[in-house]
């Protein structure tokens, strides 16, 4: 399977001289197609910087980041935003929706912002809405919604136009344990489907849902853990 | 035992015989903790001479038949009505390892834990895949998922605990850093004068 999401000896220094903080030192990552990968770590080391890099929201002081094979350093500002609206699905703690738009229109949105025509974003939408198994509160706002709703619209809006790259920043931080455990399961049947997925989180029972664990300390990868699908192993081997 | 109260609440469905409560004792709990026929006849004795069941003959194929009694029902009431007692904490390993591994010169306790927590968290993975397979809603299913899910806080409690005491021992480290020990003098030269 192909690589999705590749780091190649990344390295992200902050600020310089006395108050210089490495967040990440030659982190190298991949996450395939139809695969899930969980980084966990305390908070400090690494694992945050680590998916905004992914999402080309920051850039690497050294190292490559490439998305489906593009070097996300030479696609310049717009590109990466444009890659960002088509490619790259985001998925926060705090679900970040737009209060003022209901489920539909926060879920429309980023094909919108991309040129699509309203009705096909729209249409698109809905059948995002309804793969999260919330079809039915298409028309609702934001604050009308629980916390478990919110989340699978926020999922809807990252998975919306077959993007394949997705990335949860601790995704059930604000949610119970049963709730949870369902946007997990979404989430890992969006990856089994083909996307690549990389879920940040501190709880080991949310990692678990991973192919791979990866262990962050100050910034390295200090371990790894779970088997290697039969199809990487394949790809080493040759 | 739990054994005991067990075979005695599946005998509250209706009469059975040892291979069958066996069968079922592991249906429920997904063959987690795997019971020998020969402990499941030998456990039914006992609760017979106690007045808990009754054999009520054989059955075309020869099989011993079982029924709960009355004061059996009523010792399956009160197995449900209590908390499970806690008993003085089983000798935990891994604990005892950690505790050795902070006191033995020489033994880098940070490998220790990842070491742990890698292999803690690859049960977690199976247990979690095992899960995704089991989402059904009949009785059997939910018996068997309830089961999973201790296994799954079990382990996770294990990971918590290692990351708490990684924690530990990182910020001890850094307070016996920034706090030099006075045993060690800037000067090892003057240290040694003093020591003749």
């Amino acid at each position: 399977m192909s690589a999705v999401l590749q780091l190649d000896v990344v390295t992200r220094i902050h600020g310089t001289g006395a108050t210089e903080v490495t967040a990440l030192r030659e982190v190298s990552f991949t996450a395939r197609a139809g695969e899930l990968v969980a980084v966990m770590g305390p908070s400090g080391s690494g694992k945050s910087t680590l998916l905004t890099l992914a999402g080309g929201l920051d850039s690497p002081t050294s190292g490559v980041v490439r998305v489906e094979g593009t070097d996300l350093a030479a696609l310049g500002h717009r590109g990466r935003a444009a890659m960002r609206r088509t490619s790259i699905g985001y998925v926060f703690q705090d679900f970040n929706l737009i209060p003022a738009l209901t489920a539909v229109e926060n879920v429309a949105l980023p094909r919108e912002l991309d040129g699509a025509g309203s009705r096909s974003a729209r249409k698109a939408a809905l059948a995002a809405l309804d793969e999260v198994g919330i079809a039915e509160l298409a028309k609702r706002f934001p604050d009308e919604m629980s916390g478990g709703q919110q989340q699978r619209v926020a999922i809807a809006r990252a998975v919306v136009g077959e993007r394949r790259l997705i990335l949860a920043d601790e995704p059930t931080g604000a949610l119970d344990s049963e709730t949870g455990e369902d946007i997990l399961r979404l989430i890992r049947a969006r990856c089994d489907a083909g996307a690549a997925g990389v879920l940040v989180t501190h709880e080991a029972r949310h990692a678990a849902w991973a192919d791979r664990v990866v262990f962050l300390r100050d910034g390295v990868v200090v371990d790894e853990s779970g088997r290697d699908r039969p199809d990487a192993l394949l790809e080493q081997a040759q | 035992m739990s054994v005991r109260n067990a075979l005695l609440a599946l005998l509250e469905q209706g009469p059975r015989y040892g291979y069958q409560l066996r069968a079922e004792f592991e249906d429920r709990t997904g063959g987690t903790w795997p019971l020998n026929v020969g402990q499941v006849y030998t456990t039914l004795s006992r609760l017979e001479r106690d007045g808990f069941v009754e054999g009520c003959g054989e059955d075309g194929d020869g099989h011993v038949v079982y029924a709960v009694t009355a004061a059996g029902r009523g010792e399956v009431a009160a197995w449900f009505g209590s908390p499970v007692p806690r008993t003085q904490p089983p000798r935990e390993e891994l604990a005892i390892k950690l505790a050795l591994a902070v006191s033995v010169p020489g033994i880098d306790v940070g490998t220790v834990i990842q070491q742990q927590r890698s292999a803690t968290m690859a049960a977690l993975q199976d247990y979690t895949r095992l899960k995704r397979r089991a989402t059904g809603d009949d009785p059997h299913e939910l018996a068997w998922g309830l089961v999973l899910d201790s296994l799954v806080f079990n382990a996770e409690a294990e990971i918590r605990w290692l990351d708490h005491c990684e924690a530990r021992l990182r910020r001890a480290a850094q307070q016996r850093e920034a706090a030099p020990e006075p045993a060690s003098s800037p000067h090892p030269s003057d240290a040694t004068e003093v020591a003749r």
